[in-house]
């Protein structure tokens, strides 16, 4: 089992990076989501499979029986995984909007932050202060 | 009262996000509520580093759950110092943000996302749970995420969607480094962990998980080769935004390496050290040479952020007191001088109608009073005695010719000189040339209110930054008590766990 689950984090890890790299932004999103997926796979890892037993407390016993599983992995993966939707959903929107504004969900084609800034100079050749002297 | 002011910098954003959330139709109200919490953080943060300076470290259990079990909450003088910043960060934004512009910023949702901000920054200050950092880091980011894009214009979708994605990834990594420092030591909690982690069988694995830690980190706060996202998107944001980003976001990247580094790898420092001391070189000298290709008021802001992230972790790559104490020394002083020069440009921007050097000009001469408020921050970045990063360079350089790291001081030195470049190269086009004919016609005249509002915070960053400098006694001294207090990691573990901690039995079923 414990095999199984470091394959698939591993298969889940190479497409997301596979589809990170790519240009299509909808494509860079799913990538992110299955990289959130591999993460939280791994925390669930991290916590030792082996055992079917859910980790219920008796009615009547102040402390889980012996052999259930490891509750904590769980509950930090159900938080990551609230975290997680709640960022995919505002990336999806982002790329909507970006999708509305620049007619395109291709990252070059948004250029609007960082075009280049004027000089503060323009070139020599192209100054007009020495032509104006020389004329004069 | 201890365990309320402790608590006190995560729930007065807290509250003031709901309250002003709820007066979403009342851009008014929002803005009176919004004041108001900023200047009970203010109070609290300040009553909780006096609190912190008098009696020592203060340690919460969340639910009254004994540590390593529950969320801790710890802060010592690292940790009050920052929040003791933010608070006045957070106070002079609110103020500064009712200037031009404010009407169409509250209606826009300014005011919640700016309070749920703040509760991310002081949460990951505040917290000693390595799981709970991520969620705070998750808060912050969300909340920049919408103030970030606030405008809608295209300049900020853009800028918006390269921040998000690259910052996306980032935690994401932060999250992977939590599954598997869980996997390998069976606990969250960060003084737990640092007591652990020097036995742990596997250190290669260990040392892995601290290799993304680093990324996760490094990500947020902007260190070579992870910083692209910074110049790509922060000069898009409004200036009340850009400002607190520039004083707070990379800041709490910073920390959270001081405090990992320190804490849990610190007996992995022959790994981590000359690593950090790379990473800290090359992002100096990145950041300054990005600056310097730049004429627009704004970018160049931002690559200067990315250039003194390199100074903070000095600190971290030498691990003497002296280093940290400069590190920690260069945090304060950087992020009132950097959210000053972010606030100083918006004014620029107000009476010269542009951001970009090319059209701007002759503002010394229109405004004197602006001018002086640009030199001071702007020399105090650049390292001139005797404003207050010349003292924050000069414990820096100082610790790394101690322990012999004469590239590394000679590389600090430099870019120092670079940054008095790009400083010099605004101060002579914006303020000394004469009004260029392009110059475009400066916004509408602002009203007196607006006014007081823009000035009034940089005057007081201004008076900060030369108290820092011409009375650094105190300053340098608290932070050698904050680097002592990062070193000596048995009192911090003491100080959360208790003398006999609960000895966690095997998570191996």
């Amino acid at each position: 089992m414990e095999t199984l689950l470091a394959l698939s984090i591993g298969v889940l890890v190479a497409a997301a990076a596979y589809l990170l790299l790519a240009r299509d932004l909808p494509r860079v999103l799913l990538g992110f989501v299955l990289l959130g997926n591999a993460a939280n796979l791994t925390i669930f890892a991290a916590g030792r499979i082996g055992t079917m037993t859910p980790p219920l407390v008796e009615y009547g016993a102040t402390a889980l029986a012996a052999g259930a599983a490891n509750p904590l992995p769980q509950a930090l993966v159900l938080t990551a995984i609230v975290i997680g939707f709640g960022l995919a959903a505002f990336a999806l929107v982002l790329v909507m909007r970006a999708y509305a504004e620049f007619g395109s969900a291709q990252a070059e084609d948004m250029d609007a932050a960082e075009g280049p800034d004027e000089p503060v100079s323009p070139a020599p050749d192209q100054d007009p202060v020495p032509a104006q002297r020389e004329a004069a | 009262m201890r365990q309320f002011l402790i608590v006190a910098p995560i729930l007065i954003p807290l509250a003031a996000t709901a309250v002003t959330a709820l007066l979403w139709s009342r851009p008014a109200a929002q803005r009176f509520v919004g004041l108001g919490a900023a200047v009970a953080l203010f109070v609290a943060t300040m009553a909780l580093l006096a609190e912190v300076i008098s009696g020592g470290m203060l340690v919460g259990q969340m639910g009254s759950w004994p540590a390593p079990f529950g969320i801790s909450l710890v802060v010592d003088h690292l940790a009050a110092a920052m929040l003791a910043i933010t608070g006045l960060m957070g106070l002079t934004v609110a103020v500064y943000a009712m200037g031009p512009g404010a009407k169409e910023r509250d209606r826009a949702g300014f005011q919640p996302l700016f309070h749920a901000l703040l509760m991310g920054v002081t949460g990951a200050f505040t917290t000693g749970d390595l799981f709970n950092l991520y969620v705070w880091f998750e808060v912050m980011l969300i909340a920049s995420f919408g103030l970030l894009v606030l405008d809608r214009t295209r300049e900020q979708i853009d800028g918006g969607i390269r921040y998000v994605m690259l910052n996306l990834v980032g935690t994401t990594f932060f999250l992977l480094a939590i599954g598997l420092v869980y996997g390998l030591t069976g606990t969250l909690n960060m003084a737990d962990l640092a007591r652990v982690a020097p036995d742990i069988e596997n250190q290669g694995a260990l040392a892995a998980v601290g290799v993304l830690l680093l990324v996760a980190f490094g990500a947020k706060a902007a260190v070579f080769p992870l910083f692209n996202w910074l110049p790509a998107s922060y000069h898009t944001a409004s200036m009340p935004v850009a400002a607190i980003f520039a004083a707070l976001l990379t800041k709490v990247g910073v920390y959270a390496i001081i405090r990992v580094f320190t804490l849990i790898f610190a007996h992995d420092q022959a790994l981590f050290g000359p690593m950090l001391g790379i990473i800290a070189m090359a992002t100096m000298v990145v950041g300054v040479l990005g600056a310097a290709s730049h004429y627009d008021v704004r970018r160049i802001l931002s690559f200067h952020i990315i250039s003194q992230i390199g100074y903070m972790l000095v600190g971290v790559a030498l691990m003497t007191p002296l280093a940290i104490a400069g590190s920690v020394l260069y945090v304060i002083h950087h992020i009132v001088v950097k959210a000053n020069l972010f606030l100083v440009a918006g004014a620029m921007q107000q009476v010269g109608g542009t951001f970009a050097l090319k059209r701007l000009g002759g503002l010394y001469a229109a405004r004197p009073l602006l001018g002086l408020a640009f030199l001071i921050p702007a020399l105090s970045l650049a390292g001139i005695p005797p404003l207050s990063g010349f003292w924050g360079k000069l414990v820096v350089i100082r610790s790394s010719l101690e322990v012999e790291a004469y590239v590394l001081a000679f590389v600090a030195l430099a870019v120092g000189l670079l940054t008095l470049y790009s400083m010099v190269k605004i101060w002579n086009e914006a303020f000394w040339k004469a009004k260029p004919e392009t110059a475009p016609e400066p916004p509408a005249a602002w009203t007196m209110t607006q006014r007081i509002a823009t000035f009034t915070p940089i005057i007081v960053l201004c008076g900060v930054t030369l108290t820092i400098g011409l009375w650094t006694e105190p300053f340098a001294a608290f932070s050698i008590t904050a680097a002592e207090s990062l070193l000596d990691r048995e009192a911090y573990i003491a100080a959360v766990l208790g003398t006999n901690p609960v000895q966690l039995t095997e998570a191996v079923p």
